[in-house]
């Protein structure tokens, strides 16, 4: 049950607990008290939505950034991720496989200040060795959601 | 000038589908739960798979029993699923869906006047099927006390000397009812008491919900007197592909090829590209859509009791099949008046044989949104009754 509700909630986040309870054959109560656990345990870390911000009037641009660092004698990656992830600026912050180490992605106002706030917070810091800094032109699809494309039933209207 | 016509085809009555359809489409602002097929995309890897075989010039006749590597996909399927063993060289057929294959089967299985019994509610052509195929079909009309499902009471009621081909429609559309694996085998008597044949049409095994569907073949003895018809339309959401395929013993499946050859030649060559990839690396689409539908039934069962409306409990398929005898309205009535009062389009459910009168068939192939918004308008309508 726990994976079923995560698989609803990852899809529609708002939806109602009463028809949640319903669509899965249980009591509200069970459903909330699941999700209250898994709020508790830190299965379910927040509840987020999901924006196209070019429509409406805020400026808002997104970089990926590539970050290279040496790691720390003992801790490995976690102290270092821990110093990058705590600027307000990041929006996420993953270890990666391959030829670098990071991936960081920041929203900012302007393309300057996701500049800045690289060149004077994030490059500076001991660890990291280097950035590459990748700027979002257009964002087509997040977190499963392509953002542009109204949903239209086109199926005949009776069908056998 | 001399009637152009073949009598038996123009006596056929058209379904009782057709004329819903054409008031529907004279509505443009109706919204629908009539639907018969899925509203999830066929899965992206599976299309992709069709774009690239078109992309490579995939554009040629296959042979006409279907790809070999399709076939050889099925039988390892339909093992995978009911321990059921098919010689994909002689046994299997790709169909233009699983429609063609009904069409084919009786056609190979019946002389002039042989009776063909199909339990209905059913699906709308195998009765004009068995008519084409100059057969006699012969209903037998299930009871909601037996929640839709085929007794061996009923059947063999119904047998007489001419009887031939017993129809199996499980996972039901339009009740939703499905045969369990018990129910199934306390048919199997009957069956060869009178050396019944049996055509299934399981193209919504994959739509059961609580137990996992079981095939009548897989029954010992009983693969050697039965076609078996499945296909990737709503296991895949793959309707507009037109893919079905059938299983069956070499003496019956060299006949159905042979028509099929002289008919269709071979069905559509990039959907069984497609089709191939479904089969491999489908089981969590089909798994996370099999989910939804089953939610969405959840709601639409628990909607209509605290409506008040009898629905019995369908475990399978995208239906439910609500009562609406307490109204007072035949079923054509119900929802010719749901349709102009609300805009809401339902099939009544004599459009699937007489004994569907007193029903509406409701589809779940909607989002829980839409299924609200059906939903209130049904309300409003029966409280306006």
């Amino acid at each position: 049950m726990r994976e079923e509700i995560l698989n609803i909630l990852e899809k529609n986040s708002r939806i109602d607990i009463k028809d949640m309870a319903v669509m899965l054959g249980t009591t509200e109560i069970e459903v909330a008290n699941t999700i209250a656990d898994m709020e508790k345990e830190h299965i379910i870390c927040g509840y987020n939505t999901i924006i196209d911000w070019d429509k409406t009037s805020e400026e808002k641009v997104t970089a990926l950034i590539e970050v290279k660092v040496t790691p720390q004698r003992g801790l490995g990656f976690d102290s270092i991720a821990q110093r990058i992830y705590q600027f307000d600026e990041i929006t996420s912050c993953y270890l990666m496989s391959g030829g670098f180490d990071f991936t960081v992605i920041i929203e900012g106002k302007t393309m300057k200040s996701v500049a800045q706030f690289v060149a004077n917070k994030l490059a500076p810091l001991d660890s990291v060795l280097s950035t590459s800094t990748h700027f979002v032109l257009k964002k087509y699809k997040d977190y499963g959601k392509v953002l542009d494309a109204p949903v239209k039933d086109e199926r005949m209207l009776v069908t056998p | 000038m001399r009637n152009p016509l073949n009598k038996k085809i123009v006596n056929i009555e058209p379904s009782g589908i057709r004329k819903f359809f054409d008031i529907v489409n004279d509505m443009p602002d109706a919204i629908s739960l009539g639907v018969g097929e899925p509203d999830f995309d066929t899965p992206y890897n599976v299309r992709e798979e069709g774009i690239y075989a078109l992309e490579k010039g995939r554009t040629f006749y296959t042979s006409n029993a279907g790809l070999k590597e399709l076939r050889v996909e099925i039988t390892k399927y339909i093992d995978r699923k009911y321990d059921l063993h098919y010689d994909p060289m002689k046994e299997v057929m790709v169909t233009v869906g699983g429609s063609e294959a009904i069409d084919v089967a009786l056609r190979c299985m019946c002389d002039p006047g042989d009776e063909v019994l199909i339990p209905q509610p059913s699906y709308v052509s195998y009765i004009p099927c068995a008519v084409m195929a100059d057969a006699v079909p012969v209903p037998i009309e299930l009871k909601v006390e037996n929640k839709f499902k085929l007794t061996p009471e009923e059947l063999e009621e119904h047998i007489t000397d001419k009887t031939k081909v017993l129809i199996l429609p499980f996972p039901n559309n339009p009740t939703g009812a499905i045969m369990t694996k018990e129910e199934l085998e306390a048919l199997v008597p009957i069956i060869l008491k009178y050396d019944l044949m049996v055509i299934t049409d399981e193209i919504y095994s994959e739509l059961t919900y609580g137990r996992s569907h079981y095939s009548f073949a897989a029954i010992p003895g009983m693969k050697e007197r039965t076609v078996m018809i499945n296909g990737f339309s709503k296991a895949f959401a793959m309707t507009g592909w037109r893919l079905g395929y059938a299983c069956a013993p070499e003496i019956i499946m060299k006949q159905m090829i042979k028509l099929h050859q002289f008919a269709i030649m071979c069905a559509p060559t990039n959907s069984q590209f497609a089709a191939v990839e479904a089969l491999r690396n489908c089981d969590d689409d089909v798994k996370r859509m099999t989910e939804a539908y089953n939610q969405r039934r959840r709601f639409l069962l628990n909607a209509f009791k605290e409506m008040g409306i009898d629905c019995f409990d369908a475990e399978g398929a995208f239906y439910v099949f609500p009562s609406i005898k307490k109204f007072g309205l035949t079923s054509d009535e119900f929802a010719t008046k749901l349709l102009m009062e609300q805009k809401l389009a339902v099939v009544p459910g004599t459009a699937f044989g007489a004994s569907g009168e007193g029903y509406v068939r409701i589809s779940y192939a909607y989002s829980i949104e839409s299924l609200k918004e059906g939903l209130s308008r049904i309300k409003k309508f029966i409280d306006s009754l």
